[in-house]
């Protein structure tokens, strides 16, 4: 199980963020091809980080690149560039079909077979950030390859044509309709950066309340947001001996012939017990 | 691969380098960077290789280094060995 609770964007043109890009502790890594390039430098981009994945050391790191949309014929040059490069996972801007989940799934795999990759090697994270993408997000989230659905919203908000703000209200029905769609589907739920690098109280709000909704997980545009991201999104110890205390429990009565347990007066059912075990999974103890 | 006009890949900050390639009847490599005492020989090889997978022959190019890691030079002279020759591949 890969952990995604920090995804950290570094610009693809930038060789010193994308040589630094590993020692930060994000989960993951997603070097940009798209939005952070300018257009004159697309080809330097790519290039460039085609050949740090192939060089850089970055262990324990999920190595992302987000191509170019599936609107710019650009996009199957960055495709075999990264799956060439040995790239970990796709992003996908702009996803907003299942047809075009199904076009990228095909592209892909013409592309490891060429490089001689093992075919579904590479995952795709969707990035959906229109309206449209918003209402399909559950063909989406089913489509093959795709493990994990991050929410745009800069992108959203221009289209929806309101002001992005620190609350957030305007994408409050996109975050619970992406994460209804992710946790039915099995995949990640990844919420749209905090884009004040400097308001560090508003960010631990903001990642908060996203775990609260059931997000696995955040975007990052900022190294400065790592840590507190990555607490944000690890169980604190009075989580975990929650956790462990339902499971010691489960395994009591299990012993004893118990066909239920409580724990702390509460009792422990098929969701509490899947709960308390995918907690103590988020530290590493399952 | 011919190079038939000039261009230029990457920049002048810190951890890049600037490449330029010109057309030229033969070949010839410069090389500036702060560490070419230490390292330039292994630049050069870097150049000499990326060179020769791309087929080029000949063509007159520099290397403005700031400290670039190997796989950045690597980058930015392919980059502009391609832009050199756009549409001739």
């Amino acid at each position: 199980m890969k952990r995604r609770r920090s995804l950290l964007f570094v610009p693809g043109n930038n060789p010193g963020m994308v040589a630094n890009a590993g020692v930060f502790g994000a989960d993951g890594v997603i070097f940009d091809l798209e939005d952070a390039v300018a257009q004159d430098q697309k080809d330097g981009a790519r290039i460039l980080v085609r050949n740090a994945l192939a060089v850089l050391p970055m262990k324990g790191c999920e190595r992302i690149v987000r191509i170019n949309s599936m609107d710019r014929p650009i996009w199957l040059e960055d495709l075999e560039a990264v799956v060439a490069g040995g790239a970990d996972s796709i992003m996908l801007p702009k996803a907003q079909s299942r047809a075009e989940m199904e076009e990228l799934d095909r592209a892909l795999s013409d592309a490891e077979k060429r490089v001689g990759r093992e075919e579904g090697a590479l995952d795709v994270i969707a990035l959906v950030e229109t309206p449209t993408g918003v209402e399909n997000s559950g063909d989406i989230a089913t489509a093959r390859r795709v493990s994990g659905m991050l929410l745009g919203a800069e992108d959203l908000t221009a289209a929806l044509g309101v002001p992005r703000t620190v609350d957030g209200e305007e994408i409050s029905y996109a975050r619970g309709r992406m994460v209804m769609a992710a946790k039915a589907a099995g995949i990640d739920a990844i919420d749209t950066p905090f884009t004040d690098t400097d308001d560090m109280e508003g960010l631990v709000k903001d990642v908060l309340f996203a775990r609260s909704i059931g997000f696995d997980g955040k975007a990052l545009i900022s190294p400065r947001h790592v840590e507190a991201v990555n607490r944000a999104f690890t169980p604190t110890d009075g989580e975990m001996e929650w956790a462990r205390a339902v499971v010691r429990a489960l395994e009591e009565g299990e012993r004893a012939g118990k066909g239920a347990v409580s724990v702390g007066g509460k009792m422990v059912d098929a969701p509490v017990a899947a709960r308390a075990r995918k907690t103590l999974a988020m530290r590493g103890e399952a | 691969m011919k190079i038939l006009r000039m261009a230029v890949a990457g920049s002048m900050e810190s951890n890049d380098a600037m490449v330029t390639v010109e057309p030229s009847n033969e070949l010839s490599v410069e090389i500036e960077s702060v560490v070419k005492a230490q390292f330039g020989d292994a630049i050069e090889r870097s150049v000499m290789e990326v060179l020769k997978n791309l087929s080029v022959d000949s063509c007159t190019l520099s290397v403005k280094d700031r400290g670039a890691l190997d796989c950045t030079l690597r980058a930015r002279v392919e980059t502009a060995l391609l832009r050199g020759c756009e549409g001739v591949r």
